[in-house]
């Protein structure tokens, strides 16, 4: 594993009784970076948030941190810090006690306690808030005094759940902001869980998106938005048209696919292997999306379609399209689109570019419906007298 | 036409409005909320008068062996609280069994209470209904069967009856562990445990971690349960007495004199008692108010 390894999972399982939580994850996470774990509550990210914190232990595989082995380590000798969803200050210590916790509970000096705590409350802006109780703070104030206290201990990794959770969306926004100024302050490698696919594009380095316990991809914001791995993948990110199609030939990375009324386009392939004959999904942005009132002369990919609903949005106009076969289309249509006013009803002709069709695999159905389990266990807290 | 057809259905509801609302008419409305003044001050009034009755009599210059008739107003009494000899040594056997016991049932009974609320374990249910039972089961059960206990030990012993002051102890113990257990698990129901995590996660080891964030946030809880064990040990007759062989606690000693005189250092003692228990609650109080009013500062 390269030098630049922080956190290694290592093939990472966790099962509660019968129920997996987290099925065979193995990634790394690299120093200085902001890594994001996405999906949908249940996922298992918070799982392996806790397990990386030491709260919950692996059921098989292994976590490493700074190269050791850490996976029967108990959590006050593991050198990573988290910050709660609900901040867990202790409410009857003043902020600077708080803060204060982690090196004293590490047999700091004195001084050197104070010194790190000064400049810890420094970095979050809270000095003059040293002597305050957290009752006495705003929900902001709060989420920045459990900052400052996980990092004063200048951990090997920050661990956030969910940590924007309890805020409201102005002060969100700012937080999100503020959360990467600190990081890039730091320097600190940040490992951060959250449902909020836009937190996680806003903030993050690289982002693992979880579905069902699995770890569907990893990549940066812009490749997991751009090239999604999977159904699941593109639909939890963004707006995305999931379009059935069966595959007609494959050339490299570049196939042609059929819709049900034999139209063929061509699409990218890359990062999965399909069969001929077999069928796939088209994945499809709405802001790719170009709408014409005449049958385009350009060569490439085409589709006519009827408008079914027009909604202003604001800077978009947002379309939904029905093409012959039923299947329905959203596009995004912006100011700068030059097209006369539509109507439904209206017959209209799509087309994009080549590299804005990508093929997925269809969905498969792993997991069933177990997914709403997970939640309840990762919240509730004896989950701990079970193990 | 239509437009006047249409307005009787829109003058009807606020009308129905108006009469939902005439409904008490004032005057009962006057009488009712009067009533209900009456009645709360009678209910007070029956709380406070046996009360009342016990202060004002610690200031009678009594004439008669019985403490119950008004003979005139004295500080004497209060001038000399501990005359009796009999009722001071009660007293004060009385304030060592409570204290003792209330020390043993707070440790005791925390450790369960935490145990209880902090894991689920296989039998949980069942201790909670052992620590129900001491509650629920009459006095005089627990008192007549503690008492056959006692005395069933001798037969190895060679103590002839081993009622007296430990079995008192241990009787009090027994009920005030339940109580205290009882009083700590219902306030520390809304604990967030995510606390404990969080101070693993910064380093504290689990002794410190209950020394420094467990153990302080349950102070409040353990106070309330060790008053109300303190009390109800001090208080205690029934199981007391069928347990307490020849010593001769508080409650044990005025039920004794009433049957002979009543001194009237009885009540100088219970009226002292009943304001030490006032300032304790003030005090709480008070302490309680200013901590809230620091918080929300």
């Amino acid at each position: 594993m390269a030098d630049d390894t922080v956190i290694g999972i290592e093939k990472v399982s966790k099962r509660f009784g019968g129920f997996v939580a987290v099925h065979e994850a193995d990634f790394a996470i690299a120093r200085g970076k902001f890594f994001s774990m996405l999906g949908p509550s249940g996922c298992g990210k918070t799982t392996t948030l806790r397990m990386i914190a030491g709260f919950e232990q692996t059921t098989s595989g292994r976590i490493t941190l700074e190269g050791k082995d850490v996976s029967r380590v108990p959590p006050y000798k593991r050198n990573v810090n988290t910050v709660f969803q609900h901040y867990a200050l202790f409410p009857h210590m003043s902020v600077f006690d708080n803060v204060a916790f982690g090196p004293r509970s590490r047999r700091t000096g004195r001084e050197e306690v104070s010194k790190r705590v000064r400049e810890l409350l420094d970095v979050v802006r809270l000095s003059q808030f040293a002597e305050r109780k957290p009752g006495q703070l705003s929900g902001g104030q709060q989420q920045r005094v459990a900052l400052a206290r996980a990092l004063v201990n200048y951990p090997s990794a920050l661990l956030l759940d969910e940590p924007l959770g309890a805020l409201d969306l102005k002060l969100r926004q700012a937080m999100q902001l503020e959360l990467k100024r600190i990081q890039r302050e730091v320097g600190i490698t940040f490992v951060y869980v959250t449902h909020d696919q836009e937190e996680a594009l806003t903030m993050s380095d690289r982002i693992a998106v979880m579905n069902e316990g699995h770890v569907e991809q990893i990549a940066s914001p812009e490749e997991i938005y751009d090239k999604p791995a999977s159904v699941f993948v593109a639909g939890f990110i963004g707006v995305a048209n999931l379009l059935r199609v069966t595959v007609d030939s494959v050339n490299g990375e570049q196939a042609t696919v059929k819709f049900p009324d034999d139209t063929r386009v061509s699409a990218s392939s890359a990062g999965a292997s399909f069969a001929i004959g077999s069928p796939a999904t088209l994945m499809l942005r709405p802001e790719r999306i170009r709408l014409s009132m005449t049958e385009p002369s350009t060569k490439g990919a085409r589709l006519g379609a009827s408008v079914a609903q027009l909604t202003f949005q604001g800077p978009l106009v947002r379309t939904e399209l029905r093409t012959s076969d039923g299947s329905e289309i959203v596009a995004h249509i912006g100011p700068d689109d030059d097209l006369p006013a539509l109507r439904p009803n209206d017959q209209v002709w799509l087309t994009w570019d080549e590299d804005a069709a990508r093929l997925l695999p269809i969905a498969d159905e792993r997991l069933g419906g177990e997914a709403r389990e997970i939640e309840e266990i990762g919240q509730v807290h004896f989950a701990r007298s079970d193990a | 036409m239509t437009a006047v057809q249409d307005q009787p259905a829109t003058v009807d509801a606020p009308a129905s409005v108006e009469v939902q609302r005439a409904f008490p008419p004032p005057w009962l409305r006057r009488v009712g909320s009067w009533f209900l003044s009456l009645y709360a001050g009678l209910g007070l009034l029956y709380l406070f008068v046996p009360i009342a009755v016990i202060v004002a009599f610690s200031f009678n210059a009594e004439d008669s062996t019985y403490n119950i008739e008004w003979d005139g107003f004295t500080f004497d009494n209060w001038a000399d609280p501990f005359a009796e000899q009999g009722l001071v040594d009660a007293l004060v056997l009385s304030l060592k069994i409570a204290a003792i016991a209330t020390a043993a049932a707070v440790v005791l009974g925390g450790l369960v209470a935490l145990a209880l609320t902090r894991y689920r374990f296989q039998g949980s249910g069942f201790v909670n209904l052992f620590l129900v039972l001491p509650l629920t089961t009459p006095e005089i059960v627990l008192g007549a069967s503690l008492a056959s206990l006692f005395i069933a030990r001798t037969y190895p012993s060679p103590v002839p009856d081993s009622r007296g002051f430990d079995a008192v102890l241990i009787a009090h113990i027994m009920f005030c562990v339940s109580f205290v257990s009882l009083t700590v698990k219902a306030r520390l129901r809304g604990f967030d445990w995510t606390l404990e995590d969080a101070a693993m996660d910064l380093g504290a080891g689990p002794v410190r971690t209950f020394l420094k964030v467990t153990f302080p946030l349950m102070i409040p809880g353990i106070l309330a349960a060790a008053l109300l064990s303190f009390a109800l040990s001090l208080d205690d007759f029934i199981i007391t007495l069928f347990n307490a062989g020849d010593q001769t606690t508080f409650p044990i000693y005025i039920y004794g004199a009433a049957q002979r005189a009543i001194p009237p250092q009885i009540q100088v003692l219970s009226s002292m008692i009943l304001f030490a228990s006032v300032a304790i609650l003030v005090t709480g109080t008070l302490i309680g108010r200013r901590r809230e009013a620091a918080a929300t500062r």
